[in-house]
């Protein structure tokens, strides 16, 4: 039987404060699929005219998927955040843009006719789960000099882009996560955070605390204050903690809907999904992944980057950031279409989560700017990929 | 004294729509198998964080909840014995009271958010608090108090009735509190009124906080019904009755509630702290509390880790055989169906004897299933586990066989021979029987060390004592295996060494000799059972004698006469009573039985005893009984004598099992010059 594709929505995009990995994080007690439910549960209830029976799949990334991130946790949170038992769930991995990729997958099913309405997202709670976790390399990477060793080091490919690009310098790098770090204070004071953020009331060993902000952002970082930070991944290096994204706990999720399900149900999409794109690179340089996804999807929907106003970039360093905003001739350190509300090095990275904090970031933005019709969330991958979505304001 | 594992009082806040909020957070420190509980450390330490509180700038309002599971038990009980005076106790009751009635005056809205389990002190605590939240995870609300011979003390007997009125109070506080300590879910307390919202346990404290948002916004309406305290004499007359029909005013503690719940709808919270603090004040040093407690740690702990157990990791018990399809031998495997859900061989000689077994069996997990205590679409699974034989041969890869043919020693040892043909060399005997040797049962077979005692009570799926014996040759195998046999049935198991008739029945059987006695010189069986209601059995001797059966008794009661001929005897009118065929010595009205009545022989003139004599006589033997018993090394000690009476027979807390009451009632020292429980 023929059929046509469905547009496909983000209705809604929400995430947990992200807290600093470790046991000193405020996400240290509790689980990573409590912090999946507790996403789950915020996007059903800020869209109270979406049935839960509706959801024709959950899907969700975590890089580790193991102990509270194992067991197909896109099937486990369907239980657990009380969803009726016939939703299907799903579980997926693209290391860093995992939740990406799960909303990509959920918007695939949608357009195709698979499913009306799915979430999606990621999480990764990196204090449970160190990078890395349980891994067993093959050994032909190494015999057969398939990756150069410092691959699987993300700070080490970091610091290979610096010599590829000797032209960014450390200094440059300081300055665009001060600038990252002001424009996320900015934000905050502003109110904006606080609308993509469910606060979650968690057991710590200091009793409940309810953890409604996020532990990474330093407002108060100044170039001095970063000029004196050690680099960890070299000797004389230039990657440090402060010009880096760190180790985070977070959970973030999207929910979407084909354009029929949206006008049956009533729910307000915010962009529609123009085309997505994922491209490898070499992994001890996979900071550059955003460059060649970003060239693809704009290739295969036909546009031209300075079609997009705003340009949402997961910056796991500040040096794979400056090294996108040069090869698209951004202007340096603060353009205004770039994160324009901080990014990663002030909120954290908790890798597979963080493809979906880009989409609720986007998604405020277009709220915001009514004027604005499309924009970009992109992003690296450990291991040398890089992903690529292009939205459309759908606010309008 | 075993010091005090301190509940710490930790605060947070979190800045909301509504301004800031206070969250406390109970915590001990460890995982919910330590629930929360209070001691004087635990009330200091809510002090401290009340004064943190207090010096914190523009708290709106507190939450004050549990750690994960728990709310919070109530009173710390390791220090009830250490209490040694009423002044002591009192002081106790107020320091808890002055510090709830912090929180109770506090000048903006309190919320309790009963997350976990919550009794006693806990719920008292959370009765101080303006408004509760309760999760529907909760399992366990109670006020164990009395069952324990305490009052609700700490606020409760006279906030409880204030919020929901006196007949849900006294339910809580008294009938379920007796009925067994039965703890009520979270449902039912909201249903109650004693919460104000039900919240599903996964975002439970973030619903509570925005209740409270919402209380402080005036979103949020609560709306209470009125107390009714109209008929509150009617409701407490009713109340103490039942008491009395249960401890026969040998437990003060259940008054003492009542009367304070009596007066609680026209008394001021002072006046009831007051009355409770002196209620406590008599309670925690009386010597029922004690028992109670003591009785308490057996039931919870001891019991969990049976005293003279082999270490070793048991056999798996993989296949059951069940030996006579009788009543007995239907009733245990539809409890090792039940429990173990193995297949299960039931043996017996004759095809309707195995259709009766099967057929009893089926009737009664069918039953199970219309409860539903098993699913329904698993019942024919289940019930296709169990297999009915003629032949020993498809016992043969049994792993457990128990045997539950007649009580006859040539019997038993008969099948027990002739089943030792088929079975491996690995395969466990056990034998059902109530009163005959284990080691003279498994004298004439091969492997004697695989033989060993199971001796359930009546009824097998509800009374939770096993006693299992350890005959001559059991070896440790035998019984480690026989161990976790009996936690995987459900059953708290006690070793008992191979002695005649074993704990309980001994111990009944002693005091049914003096009780036969009594009758035989002339008091009536209703003069007996009246007197000896007050030990606090769960009914009275001849009450208890028709619920076994005068046969089975008496049968019983052999074994004993031949094994001590200078204690036990046979009354020549129980021997009347099993020869005409009687049920029990009363007939349906109640009053003895008249044909029965006709052939009783008593002393002419009676020799009348008055009921102190009665209960004298009888506590008296039964110390008597006990102290050669422990000689004789039956058990471990006096506490594994308690845990049967209490497990087997059914006997109440509040004396202890048995022993605790021997000592306070002074019998103990009377007999024996020296109590089962020296003073440390």
């Amino acid at each position: 039987m023929a059929r046509t594709l469905n547009e496909v929505y983000l209705v809604d995009a929400v995430r947990t404060a992200f807290g600093r990995a470790g046991q000193k994080g405020v996400f240290w007690s509790t689980r990573a699929d409590d912090m999946v439910v507790k996403v789950i549960r915020a996007l059903l209830e800020r869209n109270p005219q979406l049935p839960p029976e509706r959801v024709d799949d959950n899907v969700w990334a975590a890089t580790t998927q193991m102990g509270d991130q194992g067991l197909t946790m896109g099937r486990t949170t369907v239980m657990l955040a009380g969803l009726p038992a016939e939703v299907p769930g799903v579980s997926i991995d693209r290391m860093c843009a995992g939740g990406m990729t799960a909303a990509c997958f959920a918007a695939s099913e949608i357009a195709v006719g698979a499913a009306d309405i799915c979430i999606a997202g990621g999480v990764e709670h990196m204090g449970h789960h160190p990078m890395g976790q349980g891994a067993d390399p093959n050994p032909r990477f190494m015999a057969e000099k398939l990756v150069d060793p410092s691959a699987l080091n993300m700070g080490a490919t970091a610091e290979n882009l610096h010599d590829m690009f000797p032209e960014i310098t450390k200094e440059e790098a300081d300055q665009y996560a001060m600038y990252c770090q002001q424009k996320a204070k900015k934000a905050w004071d502003e109110g904006k955070i606080q609308k993509m953020i469910v606060p979650m009331t968690v057991w710590t060993e200091n009793g409940w605390r309810v953890a409604d902000r996020d532990e990474q952002p330093r407002p108060e970082t100044t170039m001095e204050g970063l000029r004196d930070l050690r680099t960890p991944f070299r000797v004389q290096g230039r990657v440090t903690a402060g010009n880096s994204s760190g180790l985070n706990d977070g959970a973030a999720g999207v929910l979407l809907a084909s354009a029929q399900a949206c006008e049956e149900l009533g729910l307000k999409p915010k962009m529609r999904l123009v085309n997505y794109a994922f491209a490898g690179v070499r992994p001890e340089v996979m900071g550059l992944g955003p460059i060649p996804a970003t060239k693809k999807v704009l290739e295969r929907a036909k546009m031209k980057f300075d079609d997009l106003d705003f340009v949402e970039l997961n910056e796991a360093f500040a040096v794979q950031a400056i090294a996108f905003m040069n090869e698209f001739g951004m202007k340096k350190m603060d353009d205004p279409r770039l994160n324009p509300y901080g990014g990663a090095i002030a909120f954290g990275h908790p890798l597979a989560s963080s493809g979906c904090r880009l989409m609720a970031h986007l998604a405020l933005l277009f709220e915001e700017n009514p004027g604005a019709k499309y924009g970009l969330t992109t992003m690296c991958v450990g291991l040398g990929q890089g992903g690529a979505v292009i939205w459309e304001n759908a606010t309008g | 004294m075993p010091e005090e594992l301190v509940t710490q009082f930790k605060d947070n806040y979190v800045e909301t729509e509504a301004g800031k909020i206070a969250i406390v957070t109970m915590d001990n420190g460890e995982d919910y198998r330590k629930p929360n509980t209070f001691g004087l450390g635990g009330i200091a330490s809510l002090n401290a964080c009340l004064d943190r509180i207090a010096e914190t700038q523009d708290v709106k309002a507190m939450i004050l909840t549990g750690k994960p599971f728990i709310f919070a038990v109530g009173a710390d009980l390791n220090q009830v014995p250490e209490i040694k005076t009423k002044e002591e106790a009192i002081s106790v009751a107020r320091a808890g009271h002055a510090a709830f009635k912090r929180i109770m005056d506090l000048p903006y809205p309190t919320v309790a958010a009963i997350n976990g389990a919550v009794m006693g002190g806990g719920l008292e605590i959370a009765l101080a608090c303006d408004y509760r939240t309760i999760s529907t995870g909760v399992t366990a609300v109670a006020f164990p108090e009395c069952f324990i011979g305490l009052i609700p003390g700490w606020g409760g007997t006279t906030l409880l009735p204030k919020l929901i009125g006196p007949e849900k109070a006294l339910q809580i506080i008294i009938t379920n509190a007796l009925n067994n300590n039965r703890m009520i879910s979270g449902r039912e307390a909201y249903e109650m009124g004693i919460a104000d919202r039900l919240y599903e346990p996964v975002e439970f404290l973030d619903d509570t906080i925005k209740f409270t948002v919402g209380v402080l916004n005036g979103t949020e309406k609560v709306e209470r019904p009125q107390p009714d305290f109209s008929n509150v004499d009617a409701l407490c007359d009713a109340a103490q009755a039942a008491v009395e029909a249960k401890v026969h005013g040998m437990a003060p503690a259940p008054y003492r509630a009542i009367e304070i719940i009596r007066k609680a709808g026209e008394i001021s919270v002072d006046e009831g702290f007051a009355l409770e603090d002196e209620a406590l004040g008599d309670l925690i040093i009386s010597d029922q509390c004690r028992a109670s407690v003591y009785s308490f740690d057996l039931v919870q702990r001891r019991a969990k880790r049976p005293v003279g157990v082999p270490e070793g990791a048991p056999l798996a018990v993989n296949k059951v055989g069940v030996l006579g399809a009788g009543l007995m031998g239907s009733q245990l495997a539809t409890l090792f169906l039940r429990r173990m859900t193995v297949p299960i061989v039931i043996k017996d000689i004759k095809q309707e004897f195995v259709d009766k077994g099967l057929n009893y069996i089926q009737t009664e997990m069918t039953k199970q299933a219309e409860k539903g205590r098993i699913e329904k679409t698993r019942l024919p699974w289940m019930l296709s586990l169990v297999k009915g034989t003629l032949d020993y041969q498809d016992l043969a890869d049994c792993d457990f066989i128990i045997e539950a043919v007649l009580e006859d020693m040539s019997l038993k040892k008969k099948v027990f021979a002739e089943l030792e043909e088929y079975v491996s060399e690995t395969a466990i005997l056990a034998t059902n029987t109530s009163s005959l040797s284990i080691t003279q049962m498994a004298s004439d077979l091969k492997r004697p060390q695989r033989v060993v005692g199971f001796h359930f009570f009546n009824p097998v799926a509800v009374l939770p004592l096993l006693e299992i014996i350890r005959g001559e040759k059991t070896d440790d195998q035998t019984l480690v295996t026989a161990f976790d046999v009996a936690r995987k049935i459900g059953k708290r198991a006690v070793l008992v060494k191979d002695a005649p008739a074993f704990v309980v029945n001994r111990l009944l059987i002693r005091m049914m000799v003096v009780q036969w006695d009594l009758v035989d010189e002339g008091n009536t069986f209703k003069e007996v059972d009246e007197a000896l209601a007050k030990l606090g059995a769960p009914m009275p001797p001849f009450v208890l004698l028709a619920l076994v059966g005068p046969a089975i008794g008496m049968h019983a009661c052999e074994t004993l006469v031949e094994a001590f001929p200078d204690r036990y005897h046979i009354s020549e009118n129980l021997r009347k009573l099993v020869e005409m065929g009687k049920g029990s010595v009363y007939g349906p009205d109640g009053n003895v039985d008249e044909e029965y009545a006709k052939v009783l022989k008593v002393a002419d003139p009676p020799k009348k005893s008055t009921p102190q004599e009665m209960i004298d006589r009888t506590c008296e033997a039964v110390t008597d009984e006990i102290a050669r018993m422990l000689e004789e090394g039956v058990v471990a000690g006096p506490e594994e004598i308690d845990l049967c009476m209490i497990l087997g027979a059914g006997y109440p807390f509040w004396n202890g099992g048995i022993t605790k009451a021997l000592d306070y009632l002074g019998y103990s020292e009377k007999v024996l010059g020296r109590k089962f429980h020296p003073e440390k």
